[in-house]
């Protein structure tokens, strides 16, 4: 089967790959592009370990074909920093100690600031809500939240 | 010893691998790749039990791209061994069939070939073209069924072991074992209320996020390497050993970051298949499990069938206490029910108790171990009947277990007397904690319920290294599952003297460090901790034998203090203290280069002890349990980085919360498991969830240098007989099965009082 040609852009970089139909964005995003930040844990959305943003909606490339990523802006885990300067939420996640094993943090931490950027003053339910689609074994989401309450505290009161 | 005496102990900074774990740079075992290599994938039985009669690998090998094949025929025969496999046992003869079936497929998603190919889609495809011919035979499921005479047996020798009298006719009944203390007879002529349940429970898988992968690569001279998610590379490396007949200084395996493993990554699935591959294909083979494959042929723990009979005075003394536990093992004999068995009873100090156990298989996949492996089981029984006794006598459920509790001196129904432990203290604390001296909430019911882990010591090897500059690299060789990284790094900083950022914790592969156990048994900070604390105080011995030769001393004559060598007194002479930075500068002059190493096998775990509380609600017409609020108390030893220990207990709790109230394994009529998903095998999600309230009671261990006991398994005990418990006083319905899921508590909610049928 003839592959497709996309031409996309990737954490603010022109990118352009080839791919079967039916590959899947995360398929490609670690496969092919080595941005193997981004972690299947099931394969079927339900873990959420492979979240991205596709035009600043929080998807899971597990659930998204390759092709579709044509013209869009993609965000992973790998464009949250900038520079050697951590994103507010990757430095709390760090201090509270909002990770045990770390492999449900990238999906945790795209997915937060995906909600961040919408509501920056979210209440402790609206946060366990927005990231129920993201599991976590470890931890018992208590300090993610707690991370994730307090950065938007801060981004509160930054923004004043 | 107060922690305020410590500089870095009970501090709580940033871990080392932190960074790369926010950004997505920490590679786990699906990140790692190799070039040139395959994609190696596993054809799995869609049967509950058959016989193989043949297996025919022709097509798939003429399949262009297919590099390799295997079946059992590639891996010897191992002989009837039991080795230990982190906290369970395993027998290397069942080994090597779990990890492809050989004469018969035992559950579904057992494997049954393997194949290596240029592509995923090859791989995929050549799957496809392996014939294997079956015979189907009856299969059993549940517990019960499979003890019954006349079940479909698995082994055909399988003849129980410890059976009173002794087995003449082979069963699905692996083992029985038996624990007595005391009279239990006179125990229960003397008690004044006698409570009798039965409960079941079922198997509920570890739930870890990243699903079991390896990458092997074989040369042609006898040399593996093999890069995978484990808790125990060193084991990797033993049971590859074994299952492929190489000698274990040709095998170096690297752990990966590993995301998450809660014992379930204690045992070997793919590695053995990916070297085989290689070797065969002379090239680097890659596995990844599906989360399908992950649910159907990797470890859950165990179900379990209970009966529990406690008796007791009417002002709360427990005078006798029964258990009988049959556990289902899986497809090969090995339940934890011997923990279960252990700890059923040992929160409590109780003059009479008899438990006993049943290993029983049938045709699951074998179980691996789970966060305290087994006790959560027991605990649920024996704590929910303790409970109900504490409903009869109208007792406080913290007081009346107070009033049994295990202390210094207590002689378990195992055989072991309790040395310094805080089970009353732990007690205390969830008493005096601000979740229990609140009201419940209208609406709410609270729940209280107890549990008990030994913890574990064994095996471990660390060195430490001074750079030129005077910062040290710690070596061990535990992966890293939930901030170990850290503690150890807090524990070198405390005892050099020198901050923790200059200080690398790093976990080492096989062939880099000695010796390690599994990161298992909650022994990494405890044991693994006690070796880098070793290995730090001989790099200290070597440090100031080099500061008594720069000032012609004797090395008795040295003290280490600040992270500097000091002269031990004004008699030695008048010398300026030298810090690590000027020895190692000076380490050419002096020795070379500056080292410490340990090793040991570490005995003296301290147990713990968890008391956990739930405030929780139900809807009467769905049967949806809402968790309100909930509090973990534990005897945690000293805390090295309290963040990291709140972790264990409010991630113990979630998963004891889940395993309570939704997960379980759900089989059809012909065996197969019906919900290999998250979607449909649900996990605690945010927002089920309330904070997870923690209450650290710091009861050293007085056999580790810093007090510490191991954390990470204690919090799983408790939770399943707290909900189960809070549950039975909002709707005065006790759940005697678990889940506790809304479909079932509804309609045991119905049946306790039927609705109106207009309702």
């Amino acid at each position: 089967m003839a592959k497709i040609h996309v031409t996309t852009t990737i954490n603010g970089a022109p990118t352009e790959f080839l791919c079967d139909p039916s590959q899947t964005l995360l398929d490609v995003l670690r496969e092919q592009l080595g941005l193997t930040g981004s972690k299947e844990g099931c394969g079927s959305g339900d873990c959420g370990a492979c979240s991205v943003t596709v035009d600043g909606r929080l998807v899971c490339s597990c659930l998204v074909l390759a092709p579709e990523a044509e013209g869009a802006k993609v965000e992973t885990i790998e464009g949250m920093a900038k520079g050697d300067k951590l994103h507010p939420l990757q430095k709390k996640f760090i201090e509270m100690a909002a990770l045990q094993c770390g492999i449900c943090t990238p999906g945790f931490l795209v997915a937060s600031r995906a909600l961040l950027e919408r509501n920056n003053n979210p209440t402790e339910t609206e946060i366990r809500y927005w990231l129920a689609g993201n599991l976590c074994r470890c931890t018992g989401y208590d300090k993610i939240i707690h991370a994730v309450m307090e950065v938007a505290a801060e981004m509160r009161g930054s923004a004043k | 010893m107060s922690k305020s005496q410590y500089k870095w102990i009970g501090t709580r900074p940033d871990r080392p691998d932190g960074a790369d774990k926010v950004t997505g740079r920490a590679r786990f075992a699906a990140d790692f790749n190799l070039p040139g290599q395959l994609i190696g994938k596993v054809l799995r039985s869609p049967h509950a039990h058959a016989r193989i009669k043949s297996i025919d690998t022709s097509k798939a090998l003429a399949l262009p791209g297919v590099k390799a094949v295997v079946t059992a025929k590639d891996f010897p025969e191992q002989a009837d061994v039991i080795v230990p496999a982190g906290e369970m046992q395993v027998n290397l003869r069942d080994v090597t069939r779990n990890v492809m079936a050989r004469e018969k497929v035992l559950y579904e998603g057992h494997a049954v070939a393997a194949v290596a190919a240029t592509t995923d889609a090859i791989a995929k495809q050549a799957l496809g073209l392996i014939k294997v011919e079956y015979q189907v035979l009856p299969h059993v499921i549940d517990v019960a069924e499979a003890m019954k005479p006349g079940a479909p047996l698995l082994h055909e020798n399988l003849m129980t072991e410890g059976a009173k009298p002794a087995a003449t006719k082979p069963s699905n009944i692996a083992k029985r074992i038996e624990f007595a203390k005391g009279d239990i007879d006179a125990g229960f002529a003397q008690a004044e209320v006698v409570i009798e349940r039965d409960y079941t429970t079922q198997p509920v898988h570890q739930g870890y996020i990243e699903p079991h992968a390896a990458l092997a690569s074989a040369s042609e001279d006898g040399q593996v390497q093999v890069w995978s998610t484990t808790q125990g590379h060193f084991q990797v490396r033993g049971f590859c050993a074994r299952l492929l007949n190489i000698e274990t200084s040709q095998i170096r395996v690297t752990p990966s970051e590993i995301g998450g493993g809660f014992g379930g990554k204690t045992v070997v699935y793919l590695e053995p298949l990916a070297i085989r591959l290689s070797q065969k294909a002379g090239k680097p083979v890659k596995m990844v499990m599906s989360r399908e494959d992950v649910f159907r042929a990797s470890g859950p723990a165990p179900g379990a069938d209970l009966k529990v009979k406690i008796g007791a005075m009417k002002d709360g003394r427990i005078v006798a206490a029964e258990c009988t536990i049959a556990m289902q093992a899986g497809a090969f004999p090995g339940s934890p029910v011997g923990p279960a068995c252990m700890c059923s009873y040992a929160c409590y100090d109780i003059d009479n108790i008899h438990v006993v156990g049943f290993d029983v298989v049938s045709n699951r996949p074998k179980v691996a171990a789970y966060r305290a492996p087994g006790a959560p089981i027991s605990a649920f029984a024996v704590e929910s009947t303790i409970d109900l006794l504490a409903q009869q006598l109208k007792m406080d459920p913290i007081e009346l277990r107070l009033k049994n509790a295990a202390t210094k001196g207590t002689k378990t129904h195992y055989g072991v007397t309790f040395g310094t432990i805080g089970m009353v203290e732990t007690l205390n604390a969830a008493k005096n904690s601000p979740h229990y001296k609140t009201p419940v909430k209208p609406g709410f019911a609270r729940g209280v319920a107890a549990g008990f882990w030994f913890n574990v010591g064994a095996d471990s090897s660390a060195a430490a290294h001074v750079g030129e500059d005077g910062s040290v690299t710690v070596i061990s060789g535990n992966p890293d599952i939930g901030g170990s990284r850290a503690s150890l790094a807090l524990m070198a900083a405390e005892e050099l003297g020198i901050d923790y950022d200059k200080i690398r914790p790093v976990i080492a592969d096989t062939a880099s460090i000695g010796f390690n156990f599994v990161t298992g048994g909650s022994r990494v900070t405890f044991a693994t901790g006690l070796a880098v604390v070793n290995s730090v105080r001989d790099l200290i011995r070597d440090l100031k034998g080099r500061a008594a030769k720069t000032w012609n001393v004797d090395p008795e004559g040295v003290i280490w203090e600040n992270g500097m060598a000091k002269p031990a007194g004004s008699n030695v002479g008048t010398f300026e203290p030298l810090t690590i930075a000027q020895l190692a500068a000076s380490a050419g002059r002096t020795g070379g280069p500056i080292n410490g190493h340990a090793q040991l096998n570490v005995t003296g775990a301290g147990p713990g002890f968890g008391v956990h509380i739930v405030d929780l609600k139900v809807d009467a017409d769905t049967g949806i349990v809402t968790v309100g609020r909930y509090t973990a108390a534990q005897d945690v030893g000293t805390a090295i980085h309290p963040s990291y220990v709140e972790g264990q207990l409010q991630g113990g709790a979630v998963q004891g919360i889940g395993w309570a109230l939704n997960e379980e394994y759900i089989y059809n009529g012909q065996g197969k498991l019906a919900n290999p998903g998250f979607l449909d095998y649900r996990i605690p999600v945010a927002s089920d969830l309330p904070m997870i309230e923690t209450v650290l009671v710091e009861v050293p261990n007085p056999t580790h240098p810093y007090g510490v006991r191991g954390v990470g398994e204690v919090p799983i005990v408790p939770p399943l007989a707290a909900v189960a418990n809070a549950v039975a006083r909002a709707t005065n319905v006790r759940m005697y099965d678990l889940p506790i899921s809304p479909p079932r508590l509804s309609a045991a909610l119905d049946a306790a009082q039927p609705r109106m049928a207009a309702e």
